[in-house]
């Protein structure tokens, strides 16, 4: 097959092609079982989750799960519907957010040499090293200092100084020729116009991708110790609540997650082919 | 960067020349600054320092560095656990993601789509390895469970999660299971963009089979790509909490899931000892950055 579809490849054993397939089909099926295990979960009724021994499929497909969802609410402090908003309203401020400013800060570092570039550059590729978790506490810390703790603020700013996002668009921006800047340059156009009408338009690829990573961090992120406040909760915090809630809860904690996942997901399916794309140009030389 | 003196251009002016590049940059860098510059500076300082947040810190000199090694056995077993991660999880996902990148790159488009979905898909749905405590749970419900005893490999149920014996296999596999993620999407489209004419060229050379390619071409020509794998992988490794804590409760059972991040939270958020926890953190940043220098190296970077 290989040796006929391009002259190039070279040809495996068909042991070779059996192993490899079979380690393909293995792993995927570790990937996805325990997500397809979670879908089932959230159709089953109650007497099918209490069932011993636990079965894998689904019998009696139901709803009622998602139902429950939303009738819960009624029991818990504020309406589902509110924390539906306070996840939606944070991962868009955010993605928003940072698909700008990252793209402003990496556009001078792709294309130009400054006094501070090289060092601005080299802080931020250390920077990638530091995860959200690692720099909890001097954050919270930093927080509840300025006032923050139990505020949007808390959920919108610390992500904001993520520098994956820039990272990546900076590697993108280095491949877009000069030439087309220099063009526009010629005609008169100063440096925010060729950035905003040279530059993003030609780096497409690069913002689905800051979008998807960044709205895909925040959406589940759970800020349990900067966000006390029940009205101020988001999606992922009170599915670890549901799910911590014993047996009754399984099927309900199952059916909030499933909603939790559907939309990076979602965005990830429509926006792949550019996020590889984009990926393409992420090494590191220095 | 050809800072040829021939008619020494002031720093002042060269700044005041790209003002428009550092207003561009302004408020990522000001965000930046506030959010982990910031931090980190003020965790080195809090380091030296006894603080509980309310009352104003006192100097401790280097006590918080002592205890941590002298006087914190639960630390100890924190680091143990964390380095598991950091040198055996962490370079066999790196492994992972890597060989099943390139597995998966010679399918046709469509196979390749579906998988790089699918072994893509714990990691972009963090939120849902909240299963496998169902999938490993200590009572005959557990899947694992259930099964082993209908098998009549064991008698009574394992207690996986509480036991800890079993308990870091378990997280283990877990974290493997979510850790194909940016590195793993960067080897994908790094194998994409290796130039075919390579493969050719080594074909005249005496490239025999798919090993020496991947050996002398693919590789070398990937290595700007692994590097940054590796960074990713560093940066996940170190900070692997919210799987143990889950999982295993927090505190788990005797400590048995403790990882670095998880022992710093416990100390600062729950206890509020704000100058050992970023005694912690400070260690922490120290290890990474040295980890990154000597992957660098070895990947033979400056």
């Amino acid at each position: 097959m290989a040796k006929l579809r391009t002259g190039r490849m070279l040809g495996r054993s068909r042991w070779g092609n059996f192993i490899m397939f079979s380690l393909l089909i293995l792993c995927g099926a570790f990937m996805v079982l325990p997500i397809v295990y979670s879908i089932l979960q959230s159709f089953k009724p109650l007497n099918e989750i209490n069932l011993f021994p636990p079965r894998f499929f689904v019998t009696r497909p139901t709803l009622s799960n998602y139902g429950k969802l939303f009738q819960l609410s009624a029991n818990l402090w504020v309406p589902f519907s509110r924390y539906v908003f306070n996840s939606v309203f944070v991962s868009v401020v955010v993605t928003a957010l940072n698909v700008i400013i990252a793209s402003m800060c990496a556009y001078p570092l792709a294309k130009y040499t400054f006094p501070g570039s090289k060092l601005i550059f080299r802080t931020i590729v250390v920077a990638l090293l530091f995860s959200s978790q690692v720099t909890y506490i001097p954050q919270y810390v930093l927080l509840s200092k300025m006032g923050m703790i139990n505020t949007y603020w808390a959920m919108i700013l610390p992500p904001l100084a993520s520098t994956l996002g820039l990272y990546l668009m900076r590697q993108y921006m280095i491949a877009i020729p000069d030439s087309l800047m220099e063009a526009a340059k010629l005609d008169g156009a100063g440096e925010y116009r060729i950035f905003w009408q040279i530059i993003m338009p030609n780096v497409k690829p690069a913002w689905l991708t800051l979008m998807i990573f960044s709205f895909q961090a925040v959406w589940n992120s759970s800020n349990n110790t900067y966000i006390y406040k029940e009205q101020l909760k988001t999606l992922p915090t009170v599915m670890s609540q549901l799910a911590a809630g014993g047996v009754a809860r399984v099927g309900v904690g199952a059916a909030s997650s499933v909603i939790l996942m559907l939309p990076p997901v979602l965005l990830f399916v429509f926006t792949q082919t550019n996020i590889i794309d984009t990926m393409a140009t992420s090494g590191m030389k220095d | 960067m050809s800072t040829i003196r021939a008619h020494k251009p002031s720093l002042a002016r060269e700044i005041w020349k790209n003002r428009h590049l550092y207003l561009l940059m302004a408020p990522f860098l000001l965000v930046f600054t506030v959010f982990i510059i910031i931090p980190i500076i003020v965790s080195v300082v809090l380091s030296l320092t006894d603080f509980n947040m309310l009352q104003s810190p006192s100097f401790v000199g280097l006590d918080n560095y002592i205890r941590m090694f002298l006087d914190d056995d639960v630390f100890i077993v924190a680091v143990r656990n964390t380095l598991i991660f950091a040198v055996l999880t962490g370079p066999v996902s790196y492994l992972l993601c890597f060989f099943l990148a390139w597995m998966i790159n010679d399918l046709p488009p469509k196979f390749r789509w579906v998988l790089t979905l699918l072994f893509y898909a714990p990691a972009l749905a963090s939120n849902i390895f909240y299963i496998w405590t169902y999938i490993f749970s200590g009572d005959m419900y557990g899947l694992v469970n259930s099964t082993l005893i209908q098998l009549g490999i064991i008698m009574e149920p394992i207690q996986w999660l509480t036991d800890s014996t079993y308990v870091m296999f378990v997280i283990i596999l877990v974290q493997l299971w979510m850790s194909l993620g940016t590195g793993f999407l960067a080897f994908i489209a790094g194998l994409q963009s290796v130039d075919t004419a390579l493969f050719e060229a080594g074909a005249i050379d005496g490239i025999r089979n798919r090993w020496q390619q991947l050996w002398y071409i693919t590789l070398p020509v990937m290595k700007p790509m692994l590097m940054f794998g590796a960074v990713m992988q560093i940066s996940t490794s170190f900070s692997v909490s919210a799987v143990p804590m889950t999982l295993a409760g927090f505190p788990s059972t005797d400590n048995a899931a403790a990882t670095v991040v998880s022992h710093m939270i416990d100390h600062g958020i729950l206890r509020y000892e704000m100058g050992y926890a970023s005694s912690i953190a400070v260690l922490l940043f120290i290890v990474m950055v040295l980890f990154k220098d000597a992957i660098g190296k070895l990947l033979g970077q400056d």
